[in-house]
């Protein structure tokens, strides 16, 4: 669960919060297509230090080690398949005939599933960074302005708006059916599934409940008055969100020139030397 | 003027065999601060939606008779547009409120309508202050308490400017000084503004010093329809088992022991004055 | 039956929800606790049947303290019928809903089966014993939500809120429910905001703000002392608020029920002529 935990955002106020959603998802972007591009781990180490500062300057160091502890579970299930495939397969996945013997073979295998798993951490890194500095409602703002249809904008919010309603819901039911001597610590596997039963049926009737009673009060407020809503808020573009457009740019376009023309050597090989 | 007049409206929801209201023909007056009460699931709710539309376009189901509200007829006219002269204010506020901060919430029937960004500024600006929420207006619905939450959801409806406004039992959730606030607030809409206010409550302890006109329903018909102190005070209220203030109750038990007070009390204040006239006679 | 000593809480969100409450509930006592939204009477009734354990002080029920034994050991005990009836539905009768309780504490068919009929038709809802508990109506999910509760018969039963949303009569059932509970000896707590309830059940009153016990006593000494009813941010019953408002001519201002009210005016007028 901690992995999501990255992922709520904070009320913390800071210049990254400030600056528009749009434009980090921009520059979030072109750091994903670095680091899809680029296959060398010396490149990807490098895209891993790049979002730090932001991590730093928007005061969110706390929650952004949290998500990266909890993907570390993945990290490491990505990081020993590739190896163990890379190793059984080392013709497939990488120019070496079998048998792998050598220590430079093993380096190889080493250091390919080394930049899988970093690209990995780069991509959970960059979307947890956004997630983090961006408030659900700025976040639901840049999606009105981007034209995206208000009905999933406003769905978006308002399932935002009810996760930690509904979290509390799941522990009053659970309060409720412990009262009545379930047990939901105890039992095998297959009985602590069913134990929770009693634990999501309440649950889903009271959201399918809650859904007709929301329903109600969006009609009642005029929903589909209007082909084209009116906005109470509009995203404007600041200094700060040109300076960050503008050095996204550069970077994927200084990206795409390194990636055609400057031959990246291997760590492996850098190493041999 | 009337603002709402129904003629034997009867509706029946769909998959009912029985119709949950029957035969209701009432009148409000615009201005007027109604209280309509009655034992649960006899009709209030049922009532309240054919006023402003969810029944018969949200609900379908089987509607005879007429709904008339601010000159329209109900069934001729889709809920958004009727929800800009009628409101109505649920019963459990967390589900009325969605978006993240009080003031996206305020706007959103507004947005809806699209009125103009400056226009829309301003009624919002208007609604948080009559309700007397300006300092939440940042703030997101589920860090406020079931009372502030309630004051949201009026001034949702609010800022919309509706000639009516009904709500449906709003202070369920709320203890007894939160129950008041909210009615402390409706009173002033409906005296500064004219709104004209109809509350479905069971707190008439609470709640009927405010009203100047009540309604009492059963099992799906209107059977008491009047001014306050004759309604509490019939003996079908009793029967029908409506929480009448516990002023008026002392009253009847006192005339059943032959005192009579000079008027019929629904206030505690009312009770006690004209206790003192009675006890100062003798 | 039950002893608290000094109990402080803490929610895992650093609110201290609790400061300091020390109370006994005698066998077979009508306790009422009394007090505005937020005053920690929701959180300190939870400790009665161990959903939360203390943080401080000590919680003792029936002799044994709470920290020891886990809630399906206390519930045996403490029944609690929460205030949200729907927090606790799932199954697909009314009658396995109210056997549910009575088979996780391992009672044997057949005495489940006598229960299930007796809080039944205690509780009026015997005709829906093979209906969905989902197509009755509130008042009568109430109902079966209590009589799951009766079923097992516990020797404490604690009601949180019973009276909101409900209509004149069915407040005036309650109350008699309460009254058969106590003459079967049942310890009944009852958590509640009403004013005007409690003063027609005229319990022991235990008022509570801001996590703390300001007044202990009969319903008609603490509903009728203003200051105590400023302080916790409750209103007097109308009776009550008649008679203060009489005090000058030597009315007793300790009266909240309707029928003592007649019975002192009578004497007074009576007297008079």
């Amino acid at each position: 669960m901690s992995v999501f935990e990255g992922f709520r955002f904070r009320r913390v106020s800071s210049v990254i919060h400030r600056l528009d959603p749009r434009i980090k998802f921009f520059y979030v972007c072109v750091l994903f297509v670095m680091a899809i591009l680029f296959n060398k781990l010396l490149v990807l180490i490098v895209l891993f230090f790049v979002p730090l500062p932001f991590v730093l300057m928007a005061g969110v160091k706390r929650e952004w080690l949290r998500s990266m502890r909890g993907a570390t579970f993945l990290v490491i299930f990505i990081f020993v398949i590739n190896f163990v495939f890379g190793f059984l397969y080392p013709g497939m996945l990488q120019d070496i005939s079998p048998p792998v013997d050598t220590l430079s073979e093993y380096l190889i295998i080493l250091e390919r599933s080394l930049t899988l798993t970093v690209r990995f951490v780069v991509l959970v890194e960059s979307f947890s960074v956004f997630f983090l500095t961006t408030s659900p409602d700025h976040l639901g703002l840049a999606l009105e302005q981007s034209h995206v249809p208000y009905e999933f904008c406003f769905a978006f919010t308002t399932a935002v708006r009810f996760v930690p309603v509904l979290a509390e819901e799941a522990q009053t039911i659970m309060d409720a059916q412990k009262a009545r001597g379930l047990e939901l610590e105890r039992g095998n596997f297959l009985k602590r599934v069913r134990n929770y039963i009693p634990i999501l049926i309440p649950l889903i009737v009271g959201a399918i409940r809650r859904s007709l009673e929301l329903a109600e009060a969006m009609e009642s407020r005029a929903w589909g008055a209007s082909e084209k809503r009116t906005n109470l808020y509009v995203l404007k573009l600041k200094k700060g969100d040109y300076l960050l457009a503008f050095s996204s740019v550069i970077m994927l376009i200084f990206a795409v020139y390194v990636w055609l023309s400057v031959p990246i050597p291997s760590l492996t090989t850098l190493l041999r030397l | 003027m009337a603002v709402i007049k129904t003629r034997d409206l009867t509706y029946t929801y769909p998959g009912s065999t029985k119709p949950s209201i029957k035969d209701i023909s009432i009148t409000i007056e615009s201005g007027e601060f109604v209280i309509l009460t009655g034992p649960s699931g006899c009709g209030k709710t049922t009532l309240c939606r054919c006023f402003n539309g969810l029944i018969p376009h949200f609900y379908s189901g089987k509607v005879e008779g007429d709904v008339i509200v601010t000159g329209r007829k109900v069934v001729d006219h889709s809920i958004y547009e009727l929800a800009r002269h009628v409101g109505l204010v649920f019963q459990n506020p967390e589900n009325q409120l969605f978006a993240l901060s009080v003031e996206k919430d305020v706007a959103f029937g507004l947005e809806n309508l699209a009125v103009p960004r400056d226009e829309m500024r301003k009624r919002v600006d208007w609604a948080l202050q009559m309700t007397g929420i300006e300092e939440l207006s940042e703030r997101p619905p589920h860090e406020l308490s079931g009372g502030q939450q309630q004051r949201v959801a009026i001034a949702c409806v609010l800022a919309m400017q509706p000639d009516v406004m009904i709500l449906d039992e709003p202070t369920s959730f709320l203890d007894p000084v939160g129950a008041q606030k909210i009615f402390e607030v409706i009173n002033e809409l409906n005296k500064k503004l004219g709104t004209t206010i109809i509350l479905v409550e069971h707190r008439l302890d609470l709640a009927s010093k405010y009203a100047n006109h009540v309604i009492v329903m059963d099992e799906g018909k209107v059977v008491l329809d009047g001014e306050p102190r004759g309604v509490f005070n019939s003996e079908k209220a009793r029967l029908i088992g409506v929480g009448v203030p516990k002023a008026t109750r002392l009253y009847q038990i006192l005339g059943e022991n032959g005192i009579r007070l000079g008027r019929v009390p629904v206030t505690s204040e009312e009770a006690a004055s004209l206790l003192r006239e009675v006890l100062k006679r003798d | 039956m039950i002893e608290v000593k000094d109990l402080y809480f803490t929610y895992p969100t650093d609110v201290e929800a609790l400061r300091g409450i020390t109370l006994t509930v005698d066998d077979g006592e009508f306790l009422a606790i009394m007090g505005q939204n937020g005053a920690g009477k929701t959180t300190l009734v939870k400790h009665f049947n161990g959903l939360l354990k203390p943080t401080r002080g000590e919680v003792v029920v029936d002799g044994v303290s709470t920290r020891k034994v886990s809630v399906a050991q206390l519930a045996r005990k403490v029944g609690f019928v929460f205030q949200n009836p729907d927090h606790q539905l799932f199954c697909e009768t009314v009658e396995e809903e109210v056997a549910f309780a009575l088979r996780n504490f391992g009672f044997e068919e057949n005495a489940i089966k006598k229960r299930v009929d007796w809080a039944l038709n205690l509780l009026d809802v015997a005709q829906y014993r093979q209906t969905s508990p989902f197509m009755l109506s509130g008042g009568e999910r109430k109902r079966v939500a209590l009589a799951s509760v009766l079923a097992w018969d516990p020797q404490v039963v604690i009601l949180d809120e019973p009276t909101i949303g409900q209509d004149h009569r069915q407040k005036e059932k309650l109350r008699q429910y309460i009254v058969q509970l106590n003459a079967q000896k049942k310890t009944v707590i009852v958590v509640t905001h009403d004013v005007e309830f409690v003063a027609e059940c005229n319990p022991r009153v235990v008022l509570m703000t801001e996590g703390k016990i300001v007044a202990e006593g009969l319903a008609e000494e603490i509903l009728t002392n203003q200051k105590l009813v400023a302080q916790a941010s409750i209103v007097s019953p109308q009776i009550a608020q008649i008679f203060l408002g009489l005090a000058d001519l030597g009315l007793p201002t300790n009266v909240i029920d309707v029928h003592e009210a007649r019975r002192i005016l009578l004497v007074l007028l009576e007297g008079g002529t």
